[in-house]
C-alpha cells in the first residue's frame, strides 16, 4: 500500500502560546537541534513516504526557512517531495469576509487539490505536537491488512503527569481493535491516548471531503468521526515506543528533560536505520574550555562552554560564560550568557542574551521563559 | 556571471595515497581522512572554493576512492549540486588510444583538459587535498589578474630552519619569481609553495601538452611544469598568504593540527560565521554528557555519549566513552567506543575502533612517548596494553 503524508503545522499552537508567539507549532525548537516537525517528517521519510503536503496556517515564515527545498529530508524531488500548502483564500472570498480555515476539516478542504492529485492508496496525517520515532510502515501495513477506513495510532499512557492544558483525543476500542468511542476530553489516569497520527484510505478521504462540502461540516472529529463510529471501519494501532506530547510550556519543559534519560534517547535518536533528520546548520563541534564542568546534559554542536552546565539542554551555538552556572534549563539556539550568570529552570528562546552577573530562576512547574531576542 | 561559462575552474588533486599517514590511509584516500571532529581534510579546499565564489570543481581521484566518492556525492553539503558546474569526480579513465593511471599531478590535469575546456574557463586553480587552511582564492585571482601573470603560486612564510622541507620561491621585490627550488639544502628564501596555483588556461594547456610529449618527464607540477615555465621566462608571481596553513601529511602534523583547534584562543578557529567549513553530516542526536563525566579543553561533535573523563581531545561524531574511561591528548575520529575503565593517552583512534574495558593505549605525552595510532575497525581486547608509537591496522 502506497502512502502520502499530510502534516498540520499549526494545530494545537494555542497550547504553548509562549513558544508559538513567533512561529508555528511545527517550528518549535526541541531536543537541542530539532524543530518539532522534524519528528513527523523523519518518521514519514524513514517509512518510505516521499510525498508530503505541509499544511500551514499563519506565522509560518520560520517554518519555510527551516524546510527550504526539503533537501535535508531528501524531499527535494522532481516528483513528489515536500509541498507547502498555505491557506487558500481567493480575492473574492476575502472581499466576502471569508476567514482563514479554523479547523482540521477546513484545512483539509483547503488542501483538496493536493489530496485529489495524490494517487497513493492512503494518507498518513500527523500533527507536530508529538515526539516519537515510529515505524509508520507497520501502521500502514496494519491498515491495509484490516481494510480500515481510518487507523488511529494510540498510545496507552498515564496522563496524570503529562501536564496537558487542552482537550485531547481519547479512544476506546474492543478486543479486535475496532473503535467503540472517540472523545475529546481532559482525561486523568491511564487512557488510550490518540497520538494525532492517523492513516486514512484515499477513497474514504475523498468521500469525507465531498460529504463535508455537501453538508457544510466543519469539524473532523465532531461532524465526521464521532458520527461514524460503528458505521465506518475505524481501528486503532497501539504504538508502544517512547512518546512525548507537548501540551503546555510545562510539559514542553518536562518532555525536554526526559531526553536526559537513556530510555528517551535510545527510543528517539538511536533507533537503527531511522535517524531523525533536521536542517543542517554547519556549526563547528562544541568546545569545552579548561573550566568547563558539564554533567547530565544534552549539548548540540557549535556551543562554547566555559562554565558549569547541569541537567540542561543546550541548542546549537549557545555560549556559556566563565563562572556561569546553568541548571535544569533549556537554552535555545544562539543564547548567550555572560560570565557569573546563574540560571535555574529557565527556558530561553532563540538569540536570548543574559548579561554578566544576572540570576534567574523559575520552577519546574512554571519555568522562567525569555522570549526570542530577549535580553536580561 | 555568464551561465554557460566559468571564469575560473578549480581542479582538486585528491588521488594521493598519503602513505605517511600509514594506518589511517590503508582504506581511505588522504583527502577523506577525518579532521577536527566532523570534517574531512577535503572539506577545507572545497569550502574555500565555494566561499571564494568558485562553483565548478573537478576532484581528481585515484587511490581508494570509495569513501571520498561517498563523501562528495552530488556536492550537496557545499552547495555544489549545480545545473551547470558544481563538483565532478574525475577518476582515471580508458580512452580510445590509451588507458593510463594518473602518472603525476600534471598528467592528471592533462587527462582532464576536456573538463576545463567544457566550461570555457579563463583561469585554472590547482589545489591539493592535504592541507588545512582557510583562504579566499578570489583575492589570489585578483592578484593574478592585476599582475598580468601567466602563473601565480601561493606562498607562505615559513621559519628558515623548516624551509628545506618545502618548494622555495625566490622573488623580486614586485613579487615575480626568479628561482624555484624543490626542498633546497640551503634555502635563500622563506617563501614556501603551498601547492596552490592559478594558471591562465591556454598557457597551462600548452605546457601540459609539451610535458606529455616529453618521455623523460615525471609529469609533476613542482618538478616539471613550474621549472619549465620559469626557464621559458613566463610571467610567474608569488602570492603571499598570511594565516593558518598546515600540511597534515604526517601522523604528528595531523595530531598537531587537530590540537590547534583547542585552547581559549585557538590558532585555527572553525566557529567562524564569515568563513564556514561545510561538511557532510551524519544525522546524529545531540551529544550527551553523563552525570559522572568530566570534559576539559576539548572539541566534541554530535552523536557522542560521554560518561568518562576527556582532556585535551578532538572527538568526532558517534563516539561512546563509557564510565570510568580516561582519554587525554588524543584525536578520536568518530563512530568508535572506548569501554569502561580503558585509558587512552596521546593517541589517534580511527573510526570503527573499539578499545576494550580496562585496556591501555599509549602513554603520557609528557613522558616523551610517540603517538599511538589505532586504524579503522581495529578492536583492542579488554585489558590489553598498546605501546606508544604503535601503528595498528586490520
Amino acid at each position: 500500500m502506497t502512502a502520502a503524508g499530510l502534516i498540520f503545522s499549526n494545530i494545537h499552537d494555542q497550547s504553548t502560546p509562549e513558544l508559538t508567539r513567533v512561529r508555528t507549532m511545527a517550528s518549535v525548537p526541541f531536543g537541542g537541534r530539532y524543530r518539532l516537525i522534524d519528528f513527523a517528517l523523519s518518521n514519514m521519510v524513514n517509512s518510505g513516504i516521499t510525498k508530503v503536503g505541509l499544511i500551514t496556517h499563519y506565522n509560518y515564515q520560520s517554518l519555510l526557512d527551516h524546510i527550504g527545498t526539503g533537501k535535508d529530508w531528501d524531499l527535494a524531488r522532481r516528483s513528489g517531495g515536500i509541498k507547502i500548502l498555505p491557506p487558500y483564500i481567493t480575492a473574492y472570498d476575502n472581499a466576502a469576509g471569508q476567514k482563514l480555515y479554523a479547523s482540521r476539516l477546513e484545512a483539509l478542504m483547503g488542501a483538496r487539490d493536493f489530496i485529489t492529485r495524490c494517487t497513493e492508496d492512503c494518507f498518513v496525517l500527523s500533527d507536530c505536537d508529538i515526539i516519537c520515532n515510529i515505524d509508520l510502515n507497520a501502521v500502514i501495513e496494519d491498515h491495509a491488512k484490516s481494510g480500515a477506513d481510518v487507523t488511529f495510532v494510540t498510545k496507552c499512557v498515564d496522563v496524570t503527569d503529562m501536564l496537558i492544558s487542552e482537550q485531547v483525543g481519547v479512544i476506546s476500542a474492543d478486543a479486535d481493535r475496532n473503535v467503540t468511542d472517540f472523545v475529546m476530553t481532559k482525561p486523568t489516569g491511564e487512557v488510550n491516548l490518540y497520538t494525532n497520527i492517523m492513516v486514512v484510505s484515499r477513497n474514504y478521504m475523498m468521500n469525507v471531503l465531498a460529504d463535508s462540502v455537501a453538508h457544510g461540516y466543519t469539524s473532523f472529529f465532531r461532524d465526521i468521526i464521532s458520527h461514524s463510529i460503528g458505521k465506518a471501519n475505524y481501528r486503532i494501532y497501539e504504538y508502544d515506543g517512547w512518546y512525548a506530547y507537548i501540551g503546555s510550556l510545562e510539559s514542553y519543559f518536562a518532555c525536554s528533560m526526559q531526553l536526559l534519560t537513556d530510555e528517551a534517547r535510545n527510543g528517539l535518536f538511536y533507533v537503527k536505520n531511522r535517524p531523525i533528520l533536521t536542517k543542517v546548520r554547519n556549526s563547528a563541534p562544541t568546545k569545552y574550555s579548561d573550566g568547563a564542568n558539564v554533567k547530565n546534559s544534552l549539548v548540540a554542536d557549535g556551543c562554547v562552554i566555559e562554565g558549569t552546565v547541569e541537567n540542561s539542554i543546550l541548542f546549537r551555538g549557545v555560549k556559556v560564560g566563565k563562572g556561569t552556572v546553568v541548571k535544569n534549563s533549556i537554552l535555545m539556539q544562539d543564547t548567550y550568557t555572560g560570565s557569573d550568570v546563574s540560571l535555574n529552570c529557565v527556558i530561553t528562546d532563540k538569540n536570548a542574551v543574559i548579561r554578566d552577573g544576572r540570576t534567574l530562576s523559575g520552577h519546574e512547574s512554571l519555568p522562567f521563559f525569555i522570549g526570542k531576542n530577549g535580553s536580561v | 556571471m555568464i551561465f554557460r561559462k566559468k571564469e575560473c575552474v578549480a581542479m582538486l588533486l585528491a588521488g594521493g595515497q598519503g602513505s605517511r599517514l600509514y594506518a589511517l590511509t590503508t582504506k581511505t584516500a588522504k583527502p577523506a581522512v577525518r579532521f577536527g571532529g566532523k570534517y574531512r581534510i577535503i572539506d577545507f579546499p572545497l569550502s574555500n572554493c565555494v566561499n571564494s565564489g568558485i562553483d565548478t570543481v573537478g576532484v581528481l581521484t585515484q587511490y581508494q576512492p570509495l569513501g571520498l566518492n561517498e563523501h562528495i556525492g552530488n556536492g550537496l553539503p557545499w552547495d555544489l549540486d549545480r545545473a551547470f558546474g558544481g563538483v565532478t569526480i574525475l577518476p582515471p579513465y580508458q580512452g580510445q588510444k590509451r588507458a593510463d593511471w594518473y602518472k603525476g599531478t600534471a598528467n592528471a590535469i592533462y587527462q582532464n583538459l576536456a573538463f576545463i575546456n567544457r566550461y570555457d574557463a579563463d583561469y585554472v586553480l590547482i589545489l591539493s587535498g592535504d592541507h588545512i587552511y582557510k583562504m579566499d582564492y578570489d583575492k589570489m585571482l585578483d592578484y593574478h589578474k592585476e599582475k598580468g601573470a601567466d602563473c601565480t603560486i601561493a606562498v607562505i612564510d615559513v621559519p628558515i630552519e623548516e624551509a628545506s622541507r618545502f618548494g622555495i620561491m625566490s622573488t623580486n621585490p614586485d613579487g615575480s619569481i626568479y628561482k624555484f627550488t624543490e626542498k633546497p639544502k640551503n634555502p635563500d628564501s622563506t617563501n614556501a609553495s603551498m601547492g596552490i596555483y592559478i594558471f591562465n588556461r591556454k598557457k597551462l594547456q600548452d605546457y601540459l601538452e609539451a610535458d606529455e610529449a616529453d618521455p623523460n618527464s615525471s609529469n609533476d607540477f613542482g618538478k616539471n611544469i613550474i621549472p619549465n615555465m620559469l626557464a621559458a621566462g613566463e610571467k610567474m608571481f608569488a602570492y603571499p598568504f598570511e594565516g593558518y596553513w598546515k600540511d597534515v601529511g604526517t601522523i604528528s602534523s595531523l595530531w598537531e593540527a587537530n590540537m590547534d583547534l583547542l585552547g581559549s584562543k585557538p590558532i585555527l578557529n572553525l566557529d567562524d560565521e564569515s568563513w564556514r567549513i561545510f561538511a557532510r553530516h551524519s544525522a546524529d542526536g545531540p551529544q550527551y554528557v553523563g552525570a559522572h563525566a568530566s570534559i576539559e579543553n576539548s572539541y566534541i561533535t554530535e552523536g557522542c555519549e560521554i560518561h568518562g573523563t576527556v582532556k585535551n581531545c578532538v572527538i568526532g561524531p558517534g563516539v561512546k566513552i563509557k564510565y570510568g574511561a580516561y582519554v587525554e591528548d588524543s584525536v578520536l575520529m568518530g563512530d568508535l567506543t572506548v569501554e569502561a575503565g580503558a585509558t587512552v593517552k596521546y593517541a589517534i583512534l580511527d573510526s570503527g575502533v573499539t578499545i576494550g574495558a580496562g585496556a591501555i593505549v599509549g602513554e603520557d605525552r609528557a613522558s616523551g612517548a610517540e603517538i599511538a595510532v589505532v586504524g579503522e575497525g581495529v578492536t583492542i581486547d579488554a585489558g590489553a596494553k598498546i605501546a606508544p608509537g604503535a601503528m595498528l591496522s586490520v
